[in-house]
């Protein structure tokens, strides 16, 4: 399994993301947002949190300009499985591969600290080691991850079961820690291999660091 | 030419700094604030000079990067 990790300027988790794909086994490659094609043998792609070009403008609103990101919209439209986490969620966003937009949190803080997620679909090539309703801890730490959408675009993702995770507590129930609508925590595309979520799943692999729930979200994102 | 651009929340987006600046206003005791939103300016120094093309093109540029239209409006002055 190849996972190819894009960096930006400003990216800062690409790292962390390769150490975790690469404990489970998996061969990585970071990739310089410079770079006109994906490597050919990629199974998936990660659009890597941190702050790509200083969240200039907008989180994600350069990033979506660097040569690369043509190369991901083509990589996308022929089917290749595309991830975003926090920063890269903002950048899908911004490039429009994913629905919505992430706007400030609506306490305006910059949130660091664990949170649980429920399943909402797990019927997707993403989520399916988990099940829908499992909750899971994992850290966020965002200060634009509060999702918008409108509310045409909500039902529509709805119904086409597009809300892959809610911010909940631990026992599943709705917790909002952004402002988000519906409490988003992750989407995917209306074909189903684009997928952006706030949390950081890369940073959850180890007990001993507060949480190893990431390991059966990152085990999902490498099957078939 | 100049172009300023003026982009906000879009009306029925809640606007969470707009919220708090109002509370603050609140606060220092100035009643007469209905409501505040916060956005950003950007000025354009412009090489075009005919203003028809200048506003086409500025209006791309919000388009394309300047404003994020799923939830933002932008304005366009041209002086």
């Amino acid at each position: 399994m190849k996972v190819t990790i894009l960096q930006f300027p400003g990216t800062n988790c690409e790292y962390d993301t390769q150490h975790a794909f690469e404990s489970l086994g998996a061969t990585t490659e970071i990739v310089w947002h410079k770079a006109e094609s994906i490597p050919s043998n990629t199974d998936l792609l990660v659009v890597a949190g941190g702050f790509s070009y200083g969240d200039y403008l907008r989180s994600g609103a350069i990033a979506k300009f660097s040569p690369v990101m043509k190369a991901v919209a083509t990589y996308a439209a022929e089917g290749g499985k595309v991830l975003g986490i926090c920063n890269g969620f903002q950048v899908l966003t911004e490039a429009g591969l994913l629905p919505g937009a992430l706007k400030r949190n609506d306490g305006l803080h910059f949130i660091s600290k664990h949170h649980h997620l429920r399943v909402e679909n797990s019927d997707n090539i993403f989520l399916e080691k988990l099940s829908n309703g499992d909750v899971v801890n994992i850290p966020i730490a965002h200060h634009d991850g509060n999702y918008y959408i409108d509310e045409a675009g909500l039902q529509e993702l709805e119904a086409n079961k597009q809300i892959l995770l809610r911010y909940t507590d631990e026992k599943g129930e709705l917790s909002n820690p952004n402002g988000s609508v519906s409490s988003i925590a992750g989407v995917c595309n209306k074909e189903k291999n684009v997928f952006g979520l706030m949390p950081h799943p890369e940073r959850a692999m180890e007990s001993i660091l507060g949480s190893d729930d990431g390991v059966r979200m990152l085990q999902g994102f490498l099957a078939s | 030419m100049t172009a300023i651009v003026n982009v906000s929340l879009k009306a029925g987006v809640l606007d969470s700094q707009g919220k708090a600046v109002h509370h603050a206003l609140d606060s220092l005791h100035f009643k007469g604030v209905a409501d505040v939103r916060v956005g950003k300016q950007i000025v354009l120094k412009l090489t075009e000079t005919n203003r028809d093309k200048a506003m086409a093109e500025v209006t791309k540029m919000c388009e394309e990067i300047l404003a994020n239209t799923v939830i933002e409006d932008y304005k366009i002055e041209l002086i």
